[in-house]
């Protein structure tokens, strides 16, 4: 926490014109440069601002440029849910999302659901169900799990919902159903339910 | 991934516009395209994010149907109230697809015209007729277990993956577009898909800057809406096979009843033939394997997908059932 506390003091509000991942890209004696664009974000509440090459994703802008390395590059493709942030209210996958797309938007990561060094709810019930085993998932898995409780507020129906007029309880196919988005390659999932029914505060199921 | 220039569309006549030009691509959710960039299968010299264009809404018609916006991202198309009373089939095709992750960035008219999941459409190293024309298809005789059996041709046998796409055909939806000129039209979803006979790499009737602005839903028919997905885990795989079916019954007998199959097909495979099998038929599992039987009757299997042609019959048999409150 102290680092990532460190990190925001010094680095919130700075202009960094860095290049992308260059792994796929064609020699640059082949193609002329192209111009980046500028993209501001709120972060965990504070502003950035970055100019990016725009085949930039959120997540790469996230981990490489700005050192919020809490995020993390599972599969890349959209099918492990590590790289879940919240945007706008919402968990996406940050790999599949061009950062340039989400200039103005308003980003939650794991870094920022802590505040004042105490975990956020999810974060402690994670620990204390031993939620997790490598932990590589778990960033992604809590920001998932954050956004599905408000999901579930908002009553939104899952595949498991029997009925999909009726907002259903959460239970543990439910849950399962909503969570389908996160891989854990460590199978810790039956503490994973747990973690979330007891953040939602539903009974056991 | 292969430099683009991006570009930000401000209204929809000047995003029609770019996206005309040569090698120009709409992006919106980018669940898809983003992936296929990064493999290089796709690769657009210039992007049009449209995301940012007013299509971002559920509107009644005055005939009681709805009008989705081709933004409307497929979560809060599954949430609308109106959708889940109204289109339950669709809310539950939409929630039977990808995550919720995906969901919450994947838009209306973006579901409808994402690309196959061929194994060999992805694989760069091996021909694919869709992927460069003329190359060949590696799915005839290859690992063809999740490819098409019903309307495709020897060139490509793909299948289109959607979910919604399926649930819009069983309800006569129609896709709205506006070409760069200007001009609109109403394109009902079962021609929105081009067979893919000798061009498979052409996909839908759309022109080049042609944009979905919305999609029309028809008032709901009259019956019970079902949509019944299997695959090969409990959540997040693509359909092995699907069906939406939506059956009126007047008694014991059959009214009316709107068939359509995913995971079958290049396009969402809306079956006329089950359709007129089972109206005036009794409810019973025989007029359903009836059904089944004149719905997969032009069916072929390329050896790995063979499964597919019983595994539709029995789903419908299933779906129908549970439909008329049998099971």
């Amino acid at each position: 926490m102290a680092t990532r506390r460190w990190f925001l003091t010094t680095s919130g509000a700075a202009t960094l014109a860095l290049a992308s991942s260059p792994s796929m890209a064609q020699p640059a004696a082949e193609t002329p440069p192209l111009p980046t664009e500028h993209v501001d974000l709120t972060i965990n509440g504070r502003p950035y601002a970055l100019d990016l090459d725009p085949r930039t994703t959120l997540l790469d802008a996230l981990r490489e440029h700005l050192g919020f390395t809490g995020s993390k590059k599972g599969c890349d493709q959209g099918q492990c849910g590590a790289c879940t942030i919240i945007v706008n209210g919402q968990r996406i996958n940050s790999c599949l999302a061009l950062a340039v797309m989400h200039d103005g938007d308003d980003i939650t990561t794991i870094e920022g659901l802590a505040e004042e060094g105490v975990l956020h709810p999810m974060q402690a019930a994670f620990v204390r169900h031993d939620g997790f085993q490598c932990g590589y998932c778990t960033p992604g898995q809590i920001c998932s799990a954050v956004a599905l409780l408000s999901e579930h507020r908002e009553g939104w129906p899952s595949y498991a919902t029997a009925d999909v007029a009726t907002a259903p309880a959460l239970t543990n196919a439910e849950i399962a159903e909503r969570m389908s988005g996160n891989i854990c390659r460590c199978s810790a999932y039956p503490n994973i339910v747990a973690a979330i029914r007891e953040v939602a505060g539903e009974g056991s199921q | 991934m292969n430099p683009f220039r991006y570009e930000r569309a401000s209204d929809v006549a000047s995003a029609c516009a770019s996206a005309a030009r040569p090698a120009a691509k709409f992006i919106a959710g980018g669940t898809n395209l983003v992936d296929l960039m990064k493999l290089q299968i796709e690769a657009p010299a210039q992007l049009v994010d449209i995301t940012r264009l007013p299509l971002d809404r559920i509107e009644e018609t005055a005939d009681g149907g709805l009008r989705i916006g081709a933004l409307v991202s497929n979560s809060a198309a599954a949430a609308d109230m109106r959708v889940r009373r109204r289109y339950p089939l669709l809310a539950q095709a939409i929630l039977a697809g990808a995550s919720t992750q995906l969901r919450n960035k994947a838009t209306t008219g973006g579901n409808m015209l994402q690309r196959t999941r061929c194994p060999y459409f992805y694989d760069t190293t091996k021909p694919c007729n869709k992927r460069v024309p003329g190359s060949g298809c590696a799915a005839l005789e290859g690992f063809n277990r999740m490819n098409a059996v019903l309307g495709v041709s020897d060139n490509c046998i793909a299948a289109h993956p959607s979910d919604m796409a399926v649930a819009m055909t069983a309800l006569d939806a129609v896709v709205e577009t506006i070409a760069p000129n200007g001009s609109t039209r109403a394109i009902p979803i079962d021609e929105l898909y081009r067979p893919p006979g000798d061009t498979p790499h052409i996909e839908t009737v759309l022109e080049p800057g042609e944009l979905i602005g919305s999609v029309l839903l028809p008032p709901p028919p009259a019956g019970r809406q079902i949509y019944r997905k299997v695959r090969d885990r409990a959540s997040f795989a693509f359909a092995l096979v699907s069906v939406a079916a939506i059956l009126d019954l007047d008694g014991e007998r059959v009214r009316a009843a709107r068939i359509t199959f995913g995971g079958l097909s290049y396009k969402p495979w809306r079956s006329a033939e089950a359709e007129a099998a089972l109206v005036g038929a009794p409810a019973t599992r025989a007029a359903f394997d009836a059904a089944g039987t004149a719905a997969l009757k032009d069916a072929r299997g390329y050896g790995h997908n063979d499964f597919k042609i019983p595994l539709a019959r029995r789903t419908l048999r299933a779906t129908l059932t549970q439909a008329a409150g049998l099971a």
